[in-house]
């Protein structure tokens, strides 16, 4: 706490009182009506930082001046500073502020949002009020006993103000000081932004020298300095319970002397601290050890200990924000905050109240709800291992305890640790089984999915979720979809390629070529469409990598659809496929190959009959099995009318065309279902590996993708696999574009579906820097039948439907296919589930946006 | 889209009377356009002995859908018509029967001017409709037809004959004779009975539907034994809101996206409920809220939480008891809130009453902040319609997150199911039930999930207790220490 003002005796200085506010804080302009506040906000602050009570009641009242409009005036002001101390922005409040309870409720606002409450007084005498207020036309009948009555209350305030919670109070006396008195911003202590390391981050050290010693020397630290400018970040607890806290600390302080180090006082610190400074605390805890090693200390190390712990500011917000430090972690909406309840939360964590069996404190699981942009890297708690949840991670795996030391290097997220010399300390309780928050079947939080939401992608910026496709995900996520640990990506919709004009074609691939050479992309791979259902397959090396990785018990991984929901009911099926891909990796070699121990492939599984047969029965053999029961008896009667010379040659010949094409119908959907018993007859078509282990392979050149996935083919001896059937095309060569063009009408005249059109560089955007279709699909003129109905190709027909329009299906697909790269970079980059999911479920709500279903 | 009607004649009554009671010459092929296409009449075969007549309506499928685009514009509002893929241009379906009115009104009227005797004359007919939408199948169409004086033929068209597996379809091919009819008897009888075995919707039914149906079912339709099923499928096609709640388009473009059919999905409602048809509750469904209101009282709770609520019928009987002052309904699904809602009449609801009750869409699979703080909450025949691996979630998110100090879960005793004399052995009790446990297994985990999140928990019967099999409904009442201490104070 400060105060600063000009001492009553000796001269006033001459020019330019310099006043230090914090960047983040509440500051409260106190001064009587007519004192020239409005003018000092004006002058030093931004005009959106200022608040004032005049304005408010203007906006409640239409009168700046209606006094009894004064308590719904300040509701708004509250509410507004409350608004912005909420988003991390300063606040100045322009209101007289002279009554103590008035400014109770601007101290307590600050405290709500843990930033400093800060008082500049602006002490002038009451003429000069008086005069001011009378050239005001607004204020002029202001009695001059109203002004007379803030200053007695201003005077009587002044000697309370720090004493009532304002942290920095200045007090500028006299319109001369007010007037040259300068601003000048301060950052927070705990605002270490601009540090962007690399930094090394370890864990609860607890006196133990040696290990430290060692855990430097393998993190490549010399005699405390990193030879590549690493800096080492302590989160707290180096002393109590080890064998040598003085050493510790004597290495610990001596680096951040140097500037090769940060450090964040731990609860431990604290008590010694204390102890320190002659206060009166209970040696328990190990701090009876810290106390016995100090003895032989001498009095200047315990002087420098006292200043070095005094001096420790309770959490650091590092590295653009990106890096949050503290001793027990700390929500987001702490970070950079600063206030008691802050620091008690970065030393002490936060508490339930209750005491498990062991007496000790339970701690509130606070890192299961945190959902913050910033890692927060901390420690306080033993764990058997340092493990991330939900972007946090707890460095504490009790080295004192006979565990070991641990260090997280940053921004590399790796974990370098060394295991203790011995149990130095026996602990109170086991070290838990389990990380913080790391429990079994622990789900997402509705918050990080409900309503109108916005996802922030890397590679289309922030694709907006509306409520009501949130809520119908919702519901079909809930209640038919897989546990979402093991749904860690849905594949995005794809575009039709644009209409075409050809006689008798709706769709035909010169339209595809024609996009991609416009788009910039030469090459080009088609690859047959499989006639099955889209399916993911998450793969892992066996069921310790499922449980470790994905948290999933009893299960390798996972199958399922494009809306999530699992392939077959039956879970031994499933592990019968999985089990026949991992035995196809393994044979190819691509676990050490992608260094890995798993793979999410992208697939299409087949028959499509085993999926949709509900939807094959009741609508498309439904068609065909009316149509087929109608022609005969339809074209028996034309034919008998012709016969007894009724003139109906154009009706008979048009019916039989209809017949003919309802057959072709029926021929078109027969081609999708074959049975099946068990996995006899099912195949699986992978096209695509989208993610292994801390990589997304959606920038994977698609030649590559494919002579990877034809030697995971190769290696299935059990005839699950299929290739997937391509041509390069070079859309900028004519020759190249018609070979295309004739593979395509090939390939669908034998009864295919058709095929896609893919950039071969995979992951590729255009000269304005916007993704390109990842995929355009050509689907086959038959295939069709079974989209647009059997007699779609009647020129009639085809004239109507080819008014279907493109645009909102392309941004549709671009954006979920935003959505996707985003859920596998997050996967890749061992993100929280809830980050992962998001994006997840952002892609099954887009699903539900109204676009043509046959597109 | 294609039907006969065929007679015989002599001499007397030659069988081309039939051009002159249909109003169409045998020798002159007739187009009419109608609203959904163009009809054709012909005649196959037209003299003395026999003749035919042929009714072919042309439907055009890309102005079905096309119009259905939007909704109130009278086109296809159902989402099945909005399809491309339709049986509609092949199937004898509704269509088939405006068509029918539309080409042959005169000859329903049972008028004739130039041979004004013949209309009131039975004769032998003979109506062949080669695919015929039956939905009740061969049987119900006998029990349609054959009070009627007709001798039915109904054969079921196989599905797909490549895959015999697959069964029969819905259609028939329905041969109908009878010697005791008249022509304009017979019209009557298709303009009625087609829509209605076909049971789908076509068009929204207008006011007069009523009347037309009273018209052409003059003199038959009153005595018929199946009157009751035969009015009220006709009548079905009738705009409520039930319909509008039916309107889960984001829900049928997810189902369509996974190439699933809507139902499947769009399932948290049953139908007959849904259809606002006066509500018959089950005795158990009663006796089920019996007891959790007992339990509830007896918890001495106040603010109640519903989760999966459902359609309101709890979250209704709890407001009717004061004690309860906060009480919220949770259901994942949007049409159960919106049923739930209208069941409620919130939006009539006094602010008092309103005060209390809110309904939220939620999910048991997350943690959910909102739910938190509350005395009490109520999973009634909710868990057995989660998949078993997702049952931890919901676990934590009640037991762990919410933490009320009593829950109330009831769920289905499958071990009573052999006492459900309709039920066949070996199926679940709702097409939607993921898993029906035993009293042992779900003793078993109720007594995990208490052990786990230190709850304390005790199981009560609902319905009558079978010294066999036990109750058809089982409850555990969970209780936290601190609800327990509460309770002893």
């Amino acid at each position: 706490m400060t105060t600063t003002e000009t001492p009553h005796t000796g001269n006033p200085q001459p020019r330019g009182r310099v006043l230090p506010v914090t960047d983040l804080s509440l500051v409260v302009l106190v001064g009587a009506s007519g004192s020239g506040k409005s003018t000092f906000a004006r002058r030093h602050f931004k005009p959106t930082e200022v608040l004032s009570s005049d304005f408010c009641r203007g906006l409640v009242a239409d009168d700046e001046n209606d006094q009894s409009a004064s308590r719904d005036a300040f509701d708004v002001l509250h509410h507004i500073a409350g608004k912005r101390l909420a988003a991390g922005r300063r606040t100045v409040v322009d209101a007289t502020s002279v009554q103590q309870d008035a400014r109770r409720q601007l101290i307590d606002l600050a405290r709500q949002h843990d930033v400093l409450p800060i008082a500049i007084v602006l002490d002038v005498p009451e003429e000069v009020c008086a005069e001011r207020n009378a050239t005001r036309t607004d204020r002029a009948d202001l009695p001059r006993r109203v002004i007379r009555r803030h200053i007695r209350e201003l005077r009587r305030s002044l000697r309370h103000l720090e004493r009532e919670g304002f942290r920095k109070v200045h007090v500028l006396r006299g319109v001369e000081e007010v007037e040259h008195a300068t601003v000048v911003t301060e950052k927070r202590f705990n605002d270490l932004t601009h540090l962007t390391g690399p930094f090394d981050v370890i864990g609860d050290v607890h006196g133990c020298s040696a290990e430290l010693e060692a855990l430097l020397g393998k993190l490549g630290y010399v005699d405390g300095v990193h030879p590549e400018g690493r800096t080492a970040v302590f989160v707290g607890d180096l002393v109590d319970r080890g064998p040598d806290s003085p050493g510790v600390l004597r290495r610990v302080m001596a680096m951040v002397k140097s500037g090769d180090a940060l450090c964040v006082p731990g609860n431990h610190e604290n008590k010694f601290g204390r102890h320190l400074k002659g206060r009166n605390v209970r040696h328990t805890h190990g701090l009876a050890e810290t106390i016995a090693q100090m003895e032989g200390e001498s009095e200047e190390f315990r002087a420098e200990v006292r200043e070095f712990i005094d001096g420790l500011v309770s959490h650091y917000v590092l590295d653009g924000g990106r890096l949050v430090v503290c001793h027990a972690g700390l929500p987001e909406k702490y970070h950079g905050r600063t206030s008691g309840r802050v620091r008690s939360h970065a030393l002490y964590g936060d508490t339930t109240g209750e005491t498990d069996e062991f007496g000790l404190p339970v701690r509130y699981p606070w890192a299961e709800d945190y959902r913050g942009r910033a890692a927060v890297v901390y420690g306080h708690t033993p764990v058997p291992e340092a493990t991330w949840l939900n972007n946090t991670i707890c460095l504490d795996t009790g080295a004192v305890f006979g565990g070991r030391l641990t260090a997280l290097r940053w921004p590399e997220r790796e974990l370098v640790d060394v295991p203790a010399e011995r149990v130095w300390y026996e602990p109170a309780r086991p070290l838990r089984t389990e990380a913080p928050g790391g429990h079994e079947g622990r789900p997402l939080d509705l918050a990080d999915v409900h309503g109108r939401r916005v996802v922030e992608t890397r590679y289309a910026g922030r694709v907006s979720v509306r409520e009501e496709n949130a809520a119908a995900a919702l519901e079909v996520m809930s209640r038919f979809a897989i546990d979402p640990r093991l749904l860690p990506y849905l594949p995005p919709t794809m575009a039709p390629t644009a209409t075409s004009r050809l006689d008798g074609f709706l769709e035909h691939p010169a339209e595809a070529f024609a996009q991609y050479r416009e788009d910039g992309v030469a090459r080009v791979v088609c690859e047959e469409k499989h006639m099955g259902s889209r399916a993911v397959a998450l793969v892992c090396r066996d069921a310790g990598t499922a449980l470790r990785r994905f948290g999933a018990e009893g299960a390798t991984g996972s199958l399922y659809t494009r809306t999530g929901r699992p392939f077959f009911d039956d879970a031994a099926v499933t592990e019968e496929i999985l089990g026949r891909l991992r035995t196809a990796v393994t044979g190819a070699g691509l676990w050490d190959e992608l260094e890995t121990d798993w793979l999410l492939l992208d697939a299409e599984l087949m028959p499509w009959s085993l999926k949709a047969s509900g939807l094959l029965r009741s609508q498309y053999a439904a068609v065909g099995a009316a149509s087929g029961a109608a022609f005969p008896a339809a074209l028996a009667a034309l034919e008998g009318a012709a016969a007894r010379g009724t003139e109906v040659g154009e009706l008979l010949e048009r019916q039989r065309e209809r017949a003919g094409a309802a057959a072709a119908f029926t021929r078109a959907y027969r081609r999708y279902c074959w049975t099946t018993d068990g996995l006899d007859g099912v195949r699986l078509a992978p096209f695509q590996i989208l993610a292994v282990q801390g990589r997304s392979l959606a920038a994977l050149p698609h030649d590559e993708q494919l002579a990877l996935l034809d030697r995971l083919v190769e290696h299935d001896a059990t005839g699950l696999l299929r290739t997937t059937r391509r041509l390069h095309v070079d859309t900028a060569d004519p020759e190249s574009v018609r070979a295309g063009v004739d593979w395509w009408l090939e390939l669908t005249g034998r009864g295919g579906e058709g095929m896609v059109v893919k950039p071969v560089g995979a992951l590729v955007r255009d000269a304005e820097g916007r993704l390109v279709q990842p995929g355009i699909k050509c689907r086959g003129r038959e295939y069709l039948r079974i989209i647009y109905g059997p007699e779609y190709t009647r020129p009639e027909n085809l004239a109507r439907l080819r008014a279907r329009f493109l645009n909102h299906k392309r941004s549709l697909a671009i954006r979920e296919y935003a959505l996707g790269l985003e859920a596998l970079d997050r996967l890749a980059g061992g993100e929280p589930l809830w980050r992962v999911h998001e994006a997840v479920f952002g892609v099954l709500a887009l699903e539900s946006e109204p676009v043509d279903p046959r597109l | 889209m294609f039907l006969t009607i065929s007679t015989t004649g002599d001499e007397q009554y030659p069988a081309t009377d039939l051009g002159f009671l249909l109003h169409k010459h045998p020798d002159n092929p007739f187009s009419a356009t109608l609203s959904h296409g163009t009809a054709h009449v012909l005649y196959p075969e037209a003299d003395a002995e026999r003749c035919t007549a042929a009714l072919l309506l042309e439907v055009d499928a890309v102005a079905l859908v096309r119009r259905g685009k939007g909704k109130g514009r009278g086109g296809a509002p159902d989402a099945a018509l909005a399809q491309y893929v339709n049986d509609r241009p092949y199937a004898a379906s509704s269509l088939l029967a405006v068509a029918l009115s539309g080409v042959f009104s005169s000859a329903m009227r049972g008028v004739c001017h130039a041979r004004p005797e013949l209309p009131a004359r039975p004769r032998p007919l003979r109506i062949e409709v080669p695919a015929l939408p039956a939905r009740g199948g061969p049987a119900l169409v006998g029990r349609l037809f054959e009070p009627l004086g007709w001798t039915v033929t109904a054969e079921p068209v196989a599905l797909d004959t490549e895959f015999p597996e697959w069964g029969d379809s819905r259609y028939v091919h329905l041969v109908l004779e009878a010697d005791t009819l008249t022509l304009a008897e017979a019209l009557r009888h298709l303009y009625v009975l087609l829509p209605v075995l076909d049971d789908a919707k076509h068009y929204w039914v207008s006011s007069d539907e009523v009347d037309k149906l009273l018209r052409a079912g003059e003199g038959w339709l009153p005595a018929h034994p199946e009157q009751q099923l035969i009015t009220s499928r006709y009548l079905s096609r009738r705009w409520s809101l039930t319909r509008q709640a039916r309107e889960r388009l984001e829900l049928l473009r997810l189902a369509e996206a996974d190439d699933t059919d809507v139902e499947e999905i769009d399932n948290a409602v049953e139908a007959e409920t849904e259809e606002g048809a006066e509500e018959k509750p089950a005795p158990l469904a009663v006796r089920r809220r019996e007891a959790i209101v007992a339990a509830l009282r007896a918890s001495g709770a106040a603010r109640v939480l519903d989760l999966g609520c459902g359609q309101g019928q709890l979250v209704q009987e709890l407001l009717r008891d004061p004690s309860f002052t906060e009480i919220v309904g949770v259901d994942v699904s949007m049409r159960a809130l919106t049923i739930a809602s209208r069941r409620l009449k919130l939006d009539r609801m006094g602010e008092r009453q309103a005060a209390r009750v809110k309904l939220l869409q939620g999910s048991l699979t997350y943690t959910d902040r909102r739910l938190k703080g509350y005395d009490a909450a109520v999973l009634s025949e909710v868990i057995e319609h989660l998949d078993l691996p997702r049952l931890p979630a919901l676990e934590y998110a009640v037991f762990g997150a919410a933490r009320p100090r009593t829950v109330l879960v009831t769920t289905p005793n499958v071990e009573y199911n052999v006492r459900w004399e309709s039920l066949p052995a070996g199926h679940a009790r709702h097409g939607d039930h993921r898993f029906e446990w035993t009293r042992g297994e779900f003793r078993a985990w109720a007594g995990k999930v208490a052990e786990r999140h230190d709850y304390t928990v005790e199981f009560t019967p609902v319905g009558p207790d079978d010294p066999e099999v036990g109750p058809p409904t089982q409850m555990a009442v969970f209780t936290t220490g601190t609800a327990q201490e509460a309770q002893a104070a």
